[in-house]
């Protein structure tokens, strides 16, 4: 503010209205306390690539292991090595798992681009608790702390799932209760998030604004919403049982005092399972607006893929028993949860539809955007497709815990959300930032982010497919081909990231200002400048037609330069 | 926070044209979408609550379907007078809670507090006679999981399977957090008191005690399931 002043006090006035939120007030201190949406979600979006790059220089590191069939680069040259670097690789993926899915791709898309653009599109000044909006980073950066000094310090090698008996014997107990903690904390941030934005989006939405002229990004934020809200109570009190069972040995889940382990499996995946769609539901919003607007054509079945989202939200709640089918629950059950397992492929498919309907026709440009937009059309597809195979009874008796399904997720989590996330970063690149990328470099990127994940994961397909278990250090050497190409892609896929880093890095230093309406898109975020003043727009907006109306908005452009 | 909240008073400063009421944060329009987002946001909170516990009484049923003679033996153990004075306590101070509000809501702010005095007192009330029945179970070692102490108990203590250990787990482990929810309500409705009594709400605006009251109910609600399932099994 003593910037404004320093001009006089009469154009002080008009100036504040004109500086974007980086620079109306200035200091460590206005970050790190600011009420800010824009800031408290470009402070998340610091702190997950942080946590994606550690993670994910952590699965390098084990795909380097995996190069060779014996245990090598993580034994250490003496008697007894190899245990140590066995127990090693359990705990190296284990922190993969627990950081990729608690502390990244959870809060990836909704707390960091969704905080930064939820209050923009829908014309409002700020998510409804602004306050309790900080207090989400703040739990989320406590609860991120404790899972890093549980796994670096204790001897956790659970893998992210937690599962009892192993998690409550004695060896694991310490390390448990403390990572534990961590996810428990996490999940109140991810509960803070969730109510915040489901009441913003009921409450402060612009005049005009109605629910069918909302961007498909705010329906699929919405949703992700509902779910936080629904799914991680049950976590809490799933992970608050599980500690309590370890602090004081009560039996609710130790089989040899009468407890059920499997009982630990149904309050876990009760959770987990829709938390699955935590992560890939922001993603099919993020696809939504690049789809529509890189094409140039109105979205293909809004209301369809409106509703699609929502219908994943409920039934996302009914299928936990998938992860379940050799647990032991009972056989009825089992092909009740296969049923209903195959019923999310059908909202899911219509999404997929919409998207390619939407191509049909357009006037497609390949932007960074749109090729990332692309992949995640063909990645997904392929990820929810397998997903099929381990929903259906039989093939998943033989495909459970193999490679198979390491592949299957990583197509659905890596190259569904993280390819969606990424996506996103490039779209709103010059409104959070105020510049633009290289395109050429954008490019080159993601062509090498896609050779390197399809030969990374699709081996791994094969793998399993051939009976390669997951979660082992070592393996039969006839599976050796396949897991050097694996680990060869993980490699390209770890150089494309970095690429992508050092460009976008560039691009914020010495990168050409960027306008307030790059793409042309037509919803609100496009309407205001890039990047943001404080309080998003000058004047609240009103909204009149759809956000995917774009013929109008290619006019209004041309006829607002001259 | 000085920083942040100097922007915005500056901003708002900058905005001065409406007559915006002191309470009214600046990023709403107005009253109504400020009470409107905060009674949604509390809603929103109390499905929340009810979700955890809903895993505590799914552990609950769990343990009462496999172990129904080992749960009818023990919960003999607890004391049905204390847990039904304390249900009388949690009903009566809802009933107040429900007054204050109502009294806030039609601009009596000195009516709200006393009553909203009287429900504190109600809540402490609960708290006591809990203190009381905690130390009987510590006393007589009637604990969860490991600490449940032979020597004073029967003689369980070692190689046990669905015992008093679980049953006793899941007592202390539901009415804990249970009172912790009390216990903060406790904090909640000092805070209000003290805004009430210091002229910080009219009928025009009382979301916030409103907002205490609904999380009141709720703990009320919670316990009003919690007392016969634990204390009145047969």
């Amino acid at each position: 503010m003593a910037t404004t002043t320093v001009e006089g006090a009469t154009t002080a006035h008009d100036h504040s209205e004109d500086v974007d939120f980086y620079r109306s007030s200035r200091g460590i201190k206005s970050w790190l306390l600011t009420l800010d949406h824009k800031r408290i979600g470009l402070m998340y979006l610091a702190g997950v690539l942080l946590a994606f790059f550690a993670a994910g220089l952590i699965a390098i590191i084990f795909r380097a292991e995996l190069l060779t069939p014996q245990i090598d680069l993580l034994a250490p040259a003496t008697e007894g090595g190899a245990t140590v670097g066995r127990e090693l690789f359990n705990k190296l993926f284990t922190l993969h798992g627990a950081m990729m899915v608690f502390v990244f791709i959870i809060p990836a898309i909704p707390a960091a681009l969704g905080n930064f653009l939820l209050p923009l599109m829908l014309g409002a000044k700020d998510v409804a608790f602004p306050r309790l909006n900080l207090l989400s980073f703040y739990v989320w950066l406590v609860g991120t702390s404790i899972l890093v000094v549980a796994v670096l310090v204790g001897q956790l090698d659970t893998g992210w799932t937690f599962y009892t008996p192993y998690s409550t014997s004695t060896h694991g107990a310490a390390p448990v209760i403390l990572a534990v903690t961590g996810a428990f904390v996490l999940g109140f941030s991810s509960i803070l998030t969730g109510l915040n934005f489901v009441v913003t989006v009921h409450k402060m939405r612009a005049p005009g604004l109605t629910w069918n002229r909302m961007p498909l990004m705010i329906w699929a934020l919405y949703s992700t919403a509902v779910i936080q809200i629904l799914a991680t109570p049950v976590l809490a009190i799933t992970l608050l049982l599980l500690i309590f069972e370890n602090t004081f040995n009560v039996g609710i889940f130790n089989p040899a005092m009468g407890g059920d382990p499997v009982l630990f499996q149904h309050f876990f995946w009760f959770y987990s399972h829709p938390a699955v769609y935590i992560m890939i539901l922001p993603g099919f919003g993020v696809i939504s607006e690049v789809i529509a607007i890189h094409s140039r054509k109105h979205i293909f079945g809004y209301k369809a893929i409106a509703l699609s989202s929502v219908s994943i939200a409920i039934i996302s709640f009914l299928v936990w028993g998938h992860h379940m089918f050799v647990s032991g629950q009972s056989e009825f059950a089992s092909a009740l949860f296969s049923f209903l397992t195959f019923a999310v492929a059908v909202p899911t498919a219509i999404k997929v539809f919409s998207w390619v309907a939407t191509l049909y026709g357009g006037s497609i440009a390949f932007t960074t955007p749109m090729l990332y937009g692309l992949i995640f059309i063909f990645t997904f597809t392929i990820g929810g497709l397998t997903g099929l195979y381990l929903g259906t009874l039989s093939t998943d008796v033989h495909f459970h815990d193999s490679y198979f399904v390491v592949a299957h997720f990583h197509y659905v989590m890596m190259g569904g959300t993280v390819i969606a996330f990424i996506a996103g970063l490039h779209h709103w690149f010059p409104k959070m930032f105020g510049k633009m990328y290289n395109e050429t470099h954008g490019k080159i990127g993601a062509v090498l982010v896609f050779i390197g994940f399809n030969l990374t994961f699709f081996s791994q397909f094969l793998l399993g497919a051939n009976g390669m278990p997951r979660r082992y250090a070592e393996y039969d050497p006839h599976f050796q081909p396949l897991h050097v190409a694996s680990s060869i892609g993980s490699f390209i896929l770890a150089a494309g990231l970095m690429w992508i880093a050092i460009y976008l890095v560039r691009a914020l230093i010495s990168g050409p200002k960027a306008t307030a309406n790059p793409w042309g898109g037509a919803s609100l975020e496009w309407a205001t400048t890039s990047p943001p003043i404080t309080h998003n727009f000058h004047d609240t907006p009103h909204v009149d037609s759809d956000p995917y109306n774009f013929p109008e908005i290619d006019h209004s452009i041309k006829t607002g330069h001259h | 926070m000085s920083t942040a909240v100097d922007a915005g008073q500056h901003a708002e400063a900058g905005h001065s044209h409406e007559a915006h009421p002191s309470y009214l944060q600046h990023h709403f329009d107005n009253p109504q979408q400020q009470e409107g987002a905060a009674k949604l946001g509390m809603w929103l909170f109390l499905a929340t609550e009810l979700l955890m516990f809903s895993g505590l009484f799914l552990a609950y049923f769990y343990m009462r379907s496999q172990y129904p003679d080992m749960v009818q033996e023990y919960h003999e153990h607890l004391n049905k007078w204390l847990g039904g004075l304390n249900t009388v306590f949690l009903i009566t101070s809802s009933f107040t809670m429900a007054m204050a509000v109502r009294a806030a809501q039609i601009g009596k702010p000195r009516q709200s507090a006393s009553m909203l005095l009287i429900t504190i007192v109600f809540a402490i009330g609960f708290m006591v006679v809990k203190y009381f029945e905690y130390s009987a179970k510590i006393e007589h070692g009637l604990l969860p999981g490991d600490l449940f102490a032979e020597h004073v108990a029967g003689g369980v203590q070692s190689g046990w399977y669905g015992g008093p250990q679980l049953f006793f787990g899941i007592y202390f482990l539901m009415t804990g957090l249970h009172g912790l929810h009390v216990v903060i309500g406790i904090g909640l409705l000092f805070w209000i008191y003290l805004k009430t009594k210091r002229g910080a709400f009219s009928g025009n605006y009382y979301t916030p005690v409103e907002n205490v009251g609904l999380y009141w109910h709720l703990v009320d609600l919670i316990w009003i399931f919690l007392f016969p399932l634990l204390y009145l099994v047969k």
